[in-house]
């Protein structure tokens, strides 16, 4: 399974708004989790998100650990002209993964 | 060795190994206070209104590891007047930043959803920053049952 999943309508009319929603697999450790022996666990987040339609952003986000584990985002944008959103997470550890979706505009 | 001189040692090995997972080690949570100081942090000294953001969360939850949250800024969103950020703080949590979402006039309209951590039955407070500059917020009281963040660890 791909670690992200986005949910973009394939079609739409031009100037219609469109509900875009993003779910991916992260723990997004907190760093204020101990073990049993009480050693801090690292935090691991992803700290930013980026999405962009056809090379201009039309939505970010800056992430903390009090989003949980698979940080889900649903937000919107206005269906311009055809062509493809891209998604970036980008996070500590290098965490970083990239999506595309293609979008027809009628 | 006699039962009593035994447990004696053995007692004195377990504590100078530091066996402290059975001692839960909480750490510092944030306080209404230190969210104020964030908030200023973040968006500056200048004026907050209580309008025109709806945050909605469940007023009650079971688990504090996912907590559907949505926020809707009364807004047109045009060039000339639109939602430029929206920030999202809590009281009680190990540290009051969740979230800042990022919009702007092609966002169409604006309505963003999420999935949150929450420590604590506490008040849950969003700010956005319109176009103009101005600030915008709104709070909402959630309890918890399960809290998230401070269970035990691996």
């Amino acid at each position: 399974m791909a670690s992200a999943l986005i949910n973009v309508p394939a079609r739409a009319k031009r100037g219609e708004i469109i509900e875009i929603k993003t779910l991916i697999s992260h723990v997004m450790e907190t760093g204020f989790r101990r073990t049993q022996v009480g050693a801090v666990i690292p935090r691991n987040i992803i700290r930013r998100f980026v999405c962009s339609y056809n090379g201009a952003e039309v939505f970010s986000a800056d992430l903390h650990p009090a989003m949980s584990a698979n940080p889900f985002i649903v937000f919107s944008t206005i269906a311009t002209e055809s062509g493809t959103l891209a998604f970036e997470w980008t996070g500590d550890n290098g965490f970083s993964v990239k999506e595309t979706a293609a979008i027809t505009v009628e | 060795m006699e039962r009593r001189a035994f447990l004696k040692i053995a007692g004195g090995v377990a504590a100078g190994l530091g066996l402290t997972g059975i001692v839960t080690v909480k750490p510092a949570r944030a306080t209404p206070a230190e969210m104020q100081e964030a908030i200023r942090a973040v968006v500056g000294s200048a004026r907050i209104t209580p309008g025109k953001v709806k945050l909605e969360l469940p007023p009650l939850i079971e688990n504090g590891n996912a907590v559907p949250l949505t926020v809707t800024v009364d807004s047109p969103m045009t060039e000339a007047e639109h939602v430029r950020v929206v920030h999202v703080f809590t009281e009680k949590n190990p540290q009051p930043y969740v979230v800042s979402f990022h919009l702007g006039p092609r966002a169409g309209r604006a309505r963003v959803s999420t999935r949150m951590r929450l420590a604590d039955s506490q008040n849950v407070v969003a700010v956005c920053q319109l176009s103009d500059g101005s600030l915008w917020s709104d709070s909402a009281a959630v309890v918890v049952t399960l809290a998230a963040c401070l269970e035990d660890g691996i």
